[in-house]
């Protein structure tokens, strides 16, 4: 339950920062749309119900699956990548001095 | 063969692009690189579907854990097919970048990352990695939109974001697949969405990104505003590749996942007629020769749906073959398209205009793969065209068949609209002003339509002797409509 409330803050913070204008802004909204992926894919491991997915610590037969934190591994690192690449897109726009928002947008009001 | 070569084309061009990166500047070695190993790796492509048409599915095994847990990468016809093909459409991309010395300094490496993402999203047998693929992909496309001219502006940022959600609902869809299933190996996952709703609901989550990817109506509305902004190497690329991946994954997901289930067909009949007339009327409003062809992008990923949707072997056939010779077409339009932007200084309709007189080369280059999407004999695009109406008719889909014959009209009326405003009639006085660019009066250079043409060439072999390749697409159909032995291949 937890998981599926902080998903929901996640997205709906996501969602509203990437439809406002300006790059930044969309960068940020896409972090939190990956964190809200990731505890997505962490909660498909039926850790609410299950014990800590640790070697030693107890019933293999009651342990969480650990596949899914590999798979979270490795989403974190490609939104890593990506998150790096937009804030460097960001500061091109930036020192070009154009406007990052689309030209036929009205803009944030001022 | 052993299937430990099904490594290479994922390995090989990332080796070859680091290698490339720490040697800036030292562009006929990035050439000489990246033709030899795309070159390898057409043959090895061609190797492996050899063996894959007779019914052998290779597999590999990556990391020494067993399927389900390791990084299986598997290679039956279809596979095997799209791995060729694209290993084509990235050689003659790269042959086109260097003659028209387009798309930027990093244009090979970025391509040889962006070929090794493509060829693993073809081979993969795991939705998780399905997902790697796609990212490997999609990076560098981002870098080659953006770094280059036209796309820093609005539409290297639509492009971007619209690529980064649709990822976003892929990851979390896969994420719904594994709570669901307990599984994302293909293998595991065969029929399960077909026998369960949890499962289909999860999966669904899945096509809808992939849907996003390959621009399906009414997920298209990107496509046509960011591809033309690219320079036209970049966009040859594009076309023939991300897209096409989108297709591939939604063909393989529905046929092996779902089964073929057919309560859910007329969802994806219904995408696939939309996809089909809103693309080809897209194409009415624009003034450009690469927008229109973008647009009629759009209109062609409905075809290939189309014979998804009739899930018969003969539909699924016509799908593949239309899909392989498809890429090649729009490729040599798109080359033809980009030549008479570098060449007679832009490609607004009327503004170079009776190119068909100072350049026949050129306009002959547009003409055979023109005439090939809109489905004229003897042409490839009309047998992918037949063939996918026959079978349209032989499931009783008599509207399927009538709609993919008017669109295919349509298309023609959006071709000859380019000729008409491009290459047909006399010269327009105004290119001839002073003040135009001094060789716009001049035919392009040879060396600039020799792709266009090499690629306009497999749209008359394959029309003229389409049975090997017609052998082929039906190996793949079959082994989508009878899972068996892909499944038993990946599966635990």
């Amino acid at each position: 339950m937890t998981a599926a409330i902080a998903v929901g803050i996640l997205v709906a913070g996501g969602v509203f920062l990437i439809l406002r204008p300006g790059l930044a802004r969309i960068t940020v909204g896409f972090i939190l749309l990956g964190h809200a992926v990731n505890i997505l894919l962490i909660a498909a491991d039926g850790a609410g119900r299950r014990g800590a997915p640790l070697t030693g610590e107890g019933d293999l037969a009651r342990m969480a699956d650990p596949l899914p934190q590999a798979f979270v591994l490795t989403a974190i690192v490609i939104s890593f990548g990506i998150t790096v690449y937009l804030l460097a897109l960001v500061r091109a726009s930036r020192r070009t001095g154009k406007p990052d928002s689309d030209p036929d947008d009205p803009g944030p009001s001022q | 063969m052993s299937g430990a070569v099904l490594s290479l084309p994922v390995a090989v061009p990332l080796l070859a692009a680091a290698m490339l990166v720490a040697m800036p500047r030292r562009r006929r070695l990035h050439l000489v690189t990246g033709v030899a190993v795309t070159g390898g790796i057409l043959l090895l492509g061609g190797a492996v579907l050899a063996t894959a048409v007779g019914g052998t599915v290779l597999t590999l095994d990556i990391g020494g854990w067993p399927p389900g847990f390791a990084i299986t990468l598997a290679a039956d016809a279809f596979s095997a097919l799209m791995l060729t093909v694209s290993a084509l459409l990235v050689l003659a991309s790269l042959a086109y970048a260097a003659v028209a010395d387009e798309g930027g300094p990093l244009f090979t490496p970025l391509t040889l990352i962006l070929s090794a993402g493509v060829y693993g999203a073809f081979l993969t047998a795991d939705l998780f990695n399905l997902f790697v693929f796609v990212e490997v992909m999609l990076t560098p496309s981002y870098a080659l939109l953006t770094m280059t001219g036209g796309g820093r502006g609005a539409a290297g940022r639509i492009y971007v974001t619209v690529s980064l959600l649709a990822s976003m609902i892929f990851l979390a869809g896969v994420a719904l697949v594994y709570s669901v299933t307990g599984t994302v190996n293909l293998g595991e996952l065969a029929g399960a969405a077909r026998h369960s709703t949890a499962a289909a609901l999860a999966c669904s989550v899945v096509l809808l990104a992939l849907a996003a990817k390959a621009a399906v109506v009414p997920l298209h509305t990107w496509l046509p505003r960011t591809y033309p902004a690219a320079p036209a190497p970049v966009m040859v690329l594009f076309s023939g590749l991300l897209t096409k991946v989108g297709v591939y994954a939604i063909i393989r997901v529905y046929a092996v996942v779902f089964a073929g289930a057919p309560q859910y067909r007329w969802v994806i009949m219904t995408a696939a007629l939309l996809t089909m007339v809103i693309g080809i009327l897209g194409t009415i409003g624009e003034q450009t020769m690469r927008e229109i062809l973008a647009f009629d992008m759009v209109s062609q990923i409905g075809y290939i749906l189309l014979g998804l949707a009739l899930f018969s072997t003969a539909g699924l056939a016509a799908a593949i073959f239309y899909l392989v010779q498809y890429v090649l077409v729009q490729a040599a339009l798109l080359v033809a398209a980009g030549t008479v932007e570098t060449s007679h200084g832009g490609g607004t309709l009327g503004k170079p205009s009776g190119l068909a007189h100072r350049d026949p080369l050129l306009a002959v280059a547009f003409m055979i793969p023109a005439s090939s999407l809109a489905g004229l004999p003897p042409l490839s695009g009309f047998i992918a065209k037949l063939s996918l109406i026959q079978a349209a008719v032989a499931k009783n889909s008599y509207l399927a068949a009538a709609i993919a014959t008017a669109v295919s009209f349509l298309t023609l009326l959006a071709m000859i609209k380019i000729w008409r405003g491009v290459f047909a009639g006399r010269e327009a006085a105004a290119t001839a002003r002073p003040g135009g660019r001094p060789h716009a009066l001049r035919a392009a250079r040879p060396a600039l339509i020799a792709p266009g043409l090499a690629l306009a060439v497999p749209a008359i072999v394959l029309g003229i002797w389409a049975q090997p390749l017609f052998t082929a697409a039906t190996a793949a159909a079959d082994g989508l409509t009878s899972t068996a032995a892909y499944v038993q291949a990946v599966g635990r």
